[in-house]
């Protein structure tokens, strides 16, 4: 079952919107089992990376490749990364007013692991335990699709749907901005059992080191202007929250 | 290859098939005094009658087209071009067995027969200008509670038809309802007795089979004191490139407590106009409610309306609209307070998609001497692409100071991050566009009986099907 191909292979990726290139060039590669984060000032092209990864249809990817476990993501649509095992938890997640939440992860679990994975019992105690775990009302389950949801209840929400969708390569985008302590230690929690010890990836997009001390990252990557900068081990985001991204900018424009 | 078969067979309009044609009356195209007298004559009718259609017939005549909804589309109805009367089955049945085959297997595609064993009351299924079919639960027989189609309710009740026909929708109220009372022919006829509750809907199932046929039935509910009765509709016709007619009358009348539900899901081919009238009087503390749904047609106009007559009488239009390519949905209410205490609620959903219009044009109305109303109006719109077209023309006339009035509009699009959103959890743009919609029409299939709420779903992710370039 686990190939050698790393989960997520993104070799000189270049890409755009209406001809203004975003990223200039992506290297990153995501072994099985491993967690890296994406750490970078805002704008430097973050969510960009995740949505081309995702198949986010307004960019223009005009060089280099993206693989999941060896095969050529950006020729599939959304929805069939999406059922390859690509997840992204959105750092807007959008709101559907009228859809249930119940009913709508019903139908992801169904098109992503398959009607049987979505019926019975089964999918039913699933779902309670995640509930549980990260500490959702059930009356959730009526509310609307992100519809008047507190900041923390969409960023618990992409996690909910994390750890049914069961995916070989989740993105975090900022899912940890505007969560509290506790928050932040259930969705590391989530985070945790979805990876570590199993064929699966993760790439974790934030700003803050709180996170990545309680998922451990096996790599930090420095993203600015499109470009990785550095990259090392976690003790590299406790050093950018010291001190800031300036001396590596000012790097970055020296070899240039 | 076999997928776009598949897709092909999904994404078109699914009850667009035609039978053969095998009626036994059929009359010639065009209407004139003679085809009126005609229809009266051989529906053996009471003289009052066959007078009130002959000057129905002379308003129709006389009366200019409306100057509102669609005007240009209403001037290419060629008049002349309709049938008028056609006559498929020579008898209405009681059992489906002794229905004529071809039209019996229409309605089994149709799942009606189904439909009724599950979870019906009753049912009348009319196919072109007569009823075919008609049936009802014998403990409701029992109770005294009268479901009939319309020509036999003339025929066995001509006291009661005879008080209250007209009575609510004169025909002068407009050129198609004047339309209607000179030709109709078929519909249903339901008196609900005194305290009589029909627990499970009764339904009436409208065919069209033959092209450029004109369907102009008729039909009047009356509730009597403290009982209920939920009414459901359902049509379709074939897809023809000529255009059919199809021009309803409703009249319902809630007496005091009554409480009358009437639930329509029309989805005509696109090549029928739907020009209906449809309008209820409820008395003291009765409670009247309208949930329209419009799916199909060509043009549709249908404001269906409530006078609220009596003190602390209910008035509630649930409605949405659906226009795809050619479509023009003219829909909305109309609500006219005339007593104290009395309240309403109007809910319009609608949807434009591939260059199609839909305009909600309501108005509601508070009399005078008609204290402490209570309103609420809500008209959203959902635009799926540049190019289609959402209207509203609300008006709201209030003439006593003390009443509340509240009134919500708006105007949305669908946004490619909602759509990516939903198409990133596995589901493909087409339903994902099916999920948006859906939840958008959620307000209104809620209120809908459950199998007829999965049946619009289903029609509307039909709809999202091959419209994805
Ligand atoms: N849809 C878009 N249209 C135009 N420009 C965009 C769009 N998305 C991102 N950009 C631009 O790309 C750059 C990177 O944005 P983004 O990837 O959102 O950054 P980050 O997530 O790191 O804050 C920014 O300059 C932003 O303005
Ligand atoms: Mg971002």
């Amino acid at each position: 079952m686990a190939s050698d191909k790393p989960v997520l292979e993104i070799s000189n990726l270049h890409a755009g919107i209406d001809d203004t290139p975003i990223l200039r060039g992506i290297n990153l590669e995501i072994p099985a089992g491993e967690v890296h984060a994406i750490m970078g000032r805002n704008g430097s092209g973050k969510t960009t990376t995740a949505n081309i990864i995702m198949g986010h249809p307004d960019f223009d990817v005009t060089d280099g490749s993206v693989d999941l476990d060896g095969e050529d993501l950006l020729e599939m649509e959304p929805w069939e990364r999406a059922r390859e095992g690509v997840f992204l938890s959105f750092q807007y997640p959008q709101a559907v007013p009228g859809l249930q939440v119940g009913n709508f992860l019903r139908k992801s679990v169904a098109a992503i692991r398959g009607e049987d994975a979505a019926k019975g019992a089964e999918f039913r105690k699933t779902l309670k335990d995640a509930m549980t775990e990260l500490d959702i009302d059930r009356s959730f389950l009526g509310r609307y699709v992100n519809d008047g949801f507190s900041g923390g209840e969409k960023k618990r929400f992409e996690i909910l749907q994390l750890m049914l969708l069961q995916p070989k390569l989740a993105i975090l985008d900022e899912t940890d901005s505007g969560l509290d302590i506790d928050g932040i230690r259930t969705v590391a929690k989530g985070i945790n059992a979805a990876v570590r010890g199993t064929d699966s990836g993760a790439l974790i997009i934030t700003h803050y080191s709180r996170i990545l001390e309680h998922v451990q990252p096996d790599k930090v990557h420095v993203l600015i202007k499109g470009r990785i900068v550095k990259s090392g081990g976690p003790e590299l985001a406790l050093e950018l929250e010291e001190r800031g991204y300036e001396w590596l900018e000012t790097e970055a424009a020296n070899s240039a | 290859m076999a997928a776009t078969e598949a897709r092909e067979a999904v994404g078109e309009y699914k009850a667009g098939w035609h039978d053969p044609e095998n009626a036994t009356i059929r009359f010639d195209f065009g209407l004139s005094e003679q085809v009126v007298r005609d229809i009266s004559a051989l529906k053996n009718e009471p003289e009052w009658m066959t007078e009130l259609r002959v000057k129905a017939f002379h308003h129709f005549d006389n009366r200019p087209m409306p100057t509102w909804g669609n005007m240009s589309m209403l001037e290419e109805i060629d008049f002349d071009k309709v049938c008028y009367y056609l006559r498929s089955s020579d008898a209405t049945e009681k059992d489906w067995e002794d229905v004529p085959e071809d039209i019996r297997n229409t309605f089994d595609k149709l799942g009606i027969p189904e439909a009724e064993q599950k979870w019906l009351s009753g049912v009348t299924a009319q196919y072109e200008s007569e009823a075919v079919y008609h049936s009802i639960r014998e403990d409701l027989e029992q109770q005294g509670v009268i479901f009939l189609d319309m020509d036999s309710g003339l025929r066995e009740y001509p006291e009661l038809v005879k008080k209250w026909f007209c009575s609510v929708v004169p025909y002068q109220d407009n050129k198609f309802s004047a339309l209607n009372t000179a030709v109709w022919s078929g519909g249903s006829f339901i008196y609900v007795p005194k305290g009589v509750h029909v627990e499970m809907p009764v339904q009436a199932y409208f065919r069209i089979n033959a092209k450029n046929m004109g369907q102009f039935e008729r039909t009047l509910i009356i509730a009597d004191e403290g009982s209920s009765i939920h009414y459901v509709e359902g049509c379709t016709a074939p897809t023809y490139s000529t255009d059919s007619l199809h021009s309803a009358v409703v009249e319902l009348i809630a007496l005091p407590g009554a409480h009358i539900r009437y639930s329509t899901v029309q989805n005509w081919s696109t090549n029928v106009y739907n020009l209906v009238t449809k309008r209820g009087i409820a008395h003291e503390n009765a409670k009247i409610e309208w949930v329209d749904g419009n799916i199909g047609s060509k043009l549709t106009m249908k404001y269906p309306a409530v006078i609220l007559k009596g003190e602390g009488s209910h008035a509630e239009v649930i409605s949405v609209a659906y226009s795809g390519k050619g479509q023009h949905q003219d829909a909305g209410a109309k609500i006219h307070h005339l007593a104290s205490n009395t309240t309403s609620k109007i809910l319009s959903k609608s949807i434009s998609k591939d260059g199609g219009r839909g305009s909600y044009r309501g108005m509601v109305s508070v009399s005078p001497k008609a204290e402490n109303c209570k309103l609420n109006v809500v008209c959203d719109a959902l635009i799926l692409d540049d190019g289609s077209r959402s209207d509203t023309y609300p008006t709201m006339e209030v003439a006593n100071p003390s009443a509340r009035c509240e009134h919500e509009a708006s105007v949305s699009k669908v946004s490619d991050e909602q759509v990516f959103y939903l198409m990133s959890r596995g589901h493909s743009e087409e339903e994902a566009l099916a999920m948006i919609v859906n939840g958008f029409f959620e307000p209104f299939t809620r209120e809908l009986p459950m199998e007829y709420a999965v049946e619009l779903n289903k029609l509307m992710a039909l709809e999202m099907e091959g419209s994805i370039g």
